[in-house]
């Protein structure tokens, strides 16, 4: 499954250090983004996988005391910089969180379209047909066609989250970052969103954090391994959990320790 | 060591009926209130109440028209100008409040919320009455705004507060500036709550006297305008109750049913409105 | 693309696809990481025009709270310097009240103040602690939303209400049936001497207290609430009554935040005016018999500031606002600073009921 050698970059993070006041969560991370790959993101708790993941769509320094050295570079320029509103570049870079967050005042196709209006579209058709191709995209149109004005509390767990995965796709984002998406879901809906990977890469380029290995090696082509702010491994997914390069990623992997 | 042990289970048995005793007996006090002012007030709540005008002392008849209309624009005026400034310090301290300033907004308006309001009435005083040279509608609003702006801004602030962190960070994420993150989805998700507390807020300004007293004044006739004293409610509650004559005491019965039932009516409202919201959230 | 990589310029090398990247010399590694920097974050202060709009405007609106205070603070001391330069600090333990000979003392209605806070609070603690410690521990669960709505209905009440039912019941209610019997048990002690007209310190008092029991129990109830349950289960573990697992693990543990409640009463009890004015008989005197007619500061506010005679009584009525005023802050500070101690960071006891 390896995308061709002249592959498009899209997303890559060079040098990339995220501290919060003098201490440093991330650590010199340098790692590429193949353009319609996913790659997954693992390592024990508190290792800084989060921390890395909203790194790159300048979620990081919304926290308190959150700051960042180094460059991410979305096709080849750098989001760091100063010309760069940060508001414009969450657009391009769109992210699902680990609990479904459907906004519960809005109705469903309000919830959908939430990401459009900032963007000041117009044409009410128009907004229909996103609206449309996002549930579709989250797999999600079916179930709820015939009951868009209803409200978005209606839905189930696994539906709520894929309705923030349609609302994150409908400003149709080049990247889509997932933060242990199916952390609060059954089983039922870990797979439904596992699938989506999978059909959703070949339009967008993703990146999930995941605290299950076997979810990475499912869903991924490419996967990192974090230990303590350090990126520690990364390469094609089948051969890191086969032949790891280091001893920690083969401790980790083994589950020596968690 | 039994009888040791009986006479502490005895303790505590007594000691737990104390306490009930002690709860029923505030229960007690307001089953009594209310149920004199229904007792003693309903008999007289009739249309020459609600539509007329006081007449001259001594004579019977008549009604608190001018009070209740009164109680409106005043109470309207003071939310109109106490609610946006009310509500505005609130998301300001839920939203930038972190530093210094938001440390001392927050001091503020703790002190604001236990000053006596006739002191707030003094404060009205000076920097209308007596600039405008008489007592005015005005000023008892300004009052009463002065007094609700504490009371909503920490209500807001408690209720915006609640909303979880997350749903603030995902709009972030879609790409919200910030001010639409803080409006159209954190203080819209607290509606609900915010409302509540407005509807709170005006209940209880709506039964202040004191501060109205050197502000608004009181008023024989019926006045609209807002640069005269005008007659409220709990006003001619006072001024009745402190008078010699049964007709009054009467009157001053009825009014403070029918100030209650507004009150009540508010805090029913409030409360139903937190209880709708949250019936569909959950 | 390369199967595994450390760094960029390795990637780059094993992919040969150095020229597609832009190199550049920040991104060559080196053998040790770059020393973490003096910290610097910025703020995310919105370039937007709408956040820099939104921001400035919810600041000055925040900003009249504190201009509030000030201005009231500055007029009060204002207002009362012609009474405060004349009498100096006298005017607090002086008797005389003679608005038409000039002469101020409010020793009367601060002592009134003071006395029918206190009968208040007598009477209104043991209540208001009862109704928390029923309410958290004892009541069976379907009876605890209804009496708790029942008694914050009575901080819904206004002042002028107590006042009305004041005079009219419950006045007729002490002559009739309390005073008689008291008087006659206890008329040799000064506490219940002299001749009970019916407003007094005692109607006063009871008012006060009625009014000011739903804000103590609603703040005991949440700082009994805020005890760890771990509390009394510890206690009943060792053997204790349901009553003794409250009374000696639960109430001491929120002892601090208890006091504060009581605090916060005596601050409300303080700045009630409406209901004392019309029960207490407001006269310029002091009696230690709660059968007699006394008088509040704010009662006295409520009373005289219109009708001052003067410009020195108007003054005098500015200096016991003042009085009033620094007064219940303290108290109120007191109080809060108790039950932060118990229940942090929330708006206890800064609720409108």
């Amino acid at each position: 499954m390896a995308p061709p050698a002249d592959a498009r970059l899209r997303l890559e993070a060079v040098r990339l250090t995220a501290l919060y006041g003098r201490r440093a969560v991330v650590k010199d991370v340098s790692i590429l983004f193949p353009a319609h790959t996913v790659t997954a993101v693992i390592g024990p708790s508190g290792c800084g996988k989060s921390t890395f993941l909203r790194c790159l769509n300048r979620m990081h320094e919304l926290s308190e005391g959150g700051w960042v050295t180094g460059r991410v570079l979305l096709d080849g320029a750098d989001v760091y910089d100063d010309a760069v509103d940060p508001v414009q570049l969450r657009r391009r870079i769109g992210m699902v969180f680990q609990r479904p967050t459907p906004f519960p005042t809005m109705s469903i196709y309000d919830n959908v379209a939430a990401g459009l209006r900032v963007n000041g579209h117009r044409g009410r058709r128009a907004q229909d047909d996103v609206v449309e191709r996002a549930l579709t995209q989250a797999a999600l149109w079916d179930e709820v066609k015939d009951r868009l004005r209803a409200s978005a509390l209606a839905l189930s767990g696994g539906q709520q989250q894929r309705l923030c995965i349609a609302r994150a796709l409908a400003p149709q984002p080049e990247v889509l970052l997932l933060d242990e998406p199916t952390a609060s879901l059954d089983p039922a809906g870990t797979q439904r969103i596992e699938e989506l990977c999978h059909e959703l890469k070949r339009l967008y380029t993703i990146v999930i954090v995941t605290h299950n290995m076997q979810q990475a090696a499912r869903v991924s082509d490419y996967t990192a391994f974090f230990y303590l702010g350090d990126l520690v491994e990364v390469g094609r997914t089948d051969e890191l959990f086969t032949r790891p390069n280091e001893e920690r990623t083969e401790a980790y992997i083994t589950g020596r320790f968690g | 060591m039994s009888g040791r042990s009986l006479r502490r289970h005895i303790t505590s048995g007594l000691m737990t009926g104390l306490v009930a005793v002690l709860s029923f007996t505030a229960v007690l006090a307001l089953v009594l209130i209310l149920g004199d002012l229904i007792a003693k007030g309903a008999s007289s709540l009739n249309w020459d109440f609600f539509t007329k005008n006081p007449v001259p002392a001594g004579q019977s008849g008549g009604g608190v028209a001018n009070a209740i209309v009164g109680t409106g624009i005043i109470v309207g005026l003071a939310a109109l100008i106490g609610l946006p400034i009310g509500i505005g310090t609130g998301l300001y301290l839920a939203e930038y409040g972190s530093g210094r300033l938001g440390w001392i907004v927050r001091f503020v308006a703790d002190v604001l919320n236990g000053t006596p309001s006739i002191v707030i009435g003094i404060f009205a005083w000076t920097w209308l009455v007596r600039p405008m040279g008489g007592y005015s509608a005005l000023a008892g609003s300004v009052a009463l705004a002065a007094l609700m702006i504490p009371m909503i801004a920490r209500t807001t602030e408690e209720m915006v507060r609640l909303v979880p962190h997350s749903l603030r960070e995902a709009a972030l994420a879609l790409g919200y500036p910030r001010w639409r993150t803080s409006l159209r989805v954190v203080a819209r998700t607290a509606l609900a709550g915010i409302v509540t507390g407005c509807l709170v807020g005006v209940a209880r300004i709506a039964g202040e006297t004191a501060p109205l007293l050197f502000t608004a004044l009181g008023n024989l006739n019926f006045s609209t305008s807002v640069t005269q004293p005008m007659q409220t409610l709990p006003h001619q509650i006072y001024e009745y109750a402190s008078g010699p004559f049964a007709e009054w005491h009467r009157l001053a019965w009825a009014s403070a049913l029918v100030l209650m039932s507004l009150v009540l009516l508010l805090g029913v409202t409030a409360r139903w409105a937190i209880r709708q919201r949250h019936g569909s959230a959950r | 693309m390369p199967d595994r990589y450390r760094s960029v310029t390795e990637a780059a090398y094993v992919s040969g696809r150095m020229t597609t990247l832009p190199i550049n010399p920040a991104t060559t590694p080196d053998a040790v990481p770059a020393p973490v920097p003096e910290p610097h974050w910025q703020t995310l202060r919105g370039r937007n025009v709408g956040d820099r709009l939104y921001r400035a405007t919810l600041t000055a609106l925040a900003l009249v709270l504190p201009l509030l205070l000030v201005t009231l603070l500055a007029e009060l001391v204002v207002g009362a310097w012609p009474a405060i330069r004349r009498f100096g600090l006298p005017f607090v333990w002086t008797s005389v009240w003679d608005p038409v000979a000039g002469v101020f003392g409010a020793a009367p209605m601060i002592f009134g103040t003071l006395a029918s806070s206190l009968l208040a609070l007598l009477i209104a603690v043991p209540l208001a602690l009862g109704v928390a410690i029923y309410l958290t521990e004892f009541s069976p669960k379907w009876l605890r939303q209804p009496i708790a709505f029942l008694v914050e209905l009575l901080a819904a009440i206004p002042s002028v209400v107590y006042g009305l039912w004041g005079i009219f019941v419950l006045i007729p209610f002490l002559r009739s049936y309390v005073v008689p019997p008291l008087r006659a048990a206890l008329g040799w002690t000064p506490l219940f001497g002299g001749v009970f007209y019916g407003n007094s310190l005692l109607a006063g008092g009871i008012i006060l207290a009625i009014m000011i029991v739903p804000y103590i129990a609603a703040v005991s109830r949440e700082v009994l609430l805020a005890v760890p349950a771990s509390q009394r289960e510890a206690a009943l573990g060792m053997g204790a009554t349901r009553w003794e697992a409250v009374w000696t693990a639960v109430v001491p543990y929120g002892r601090a935040g208890l006091i504060g409640a009581v605090i916060l009463g005596l601050g409300r009890a303080l700045g009630e005016t409406m209901a004392v004015t019309m029960v207490i008989g407001n006269r310029h005197d002091i009696s230690l018999s709660v059968l007699q007619p006394a008088y509040t500061m704010a009662a006295a506010i409520a009373n005289e500031f219109s009708e001052a005679v003067s410009d020195l009584h108007l003054a005098a009525m500015f200096e016991v606002g003042l009085v009033l005023f620094v007064v219940t802050v303290i108290v109120n500070a007191c109080a809060r600073l108790l039950i932060w101690r118990v229940a942090r960071g929330t708006a206890v006891g800064s609720r409108a009921l």
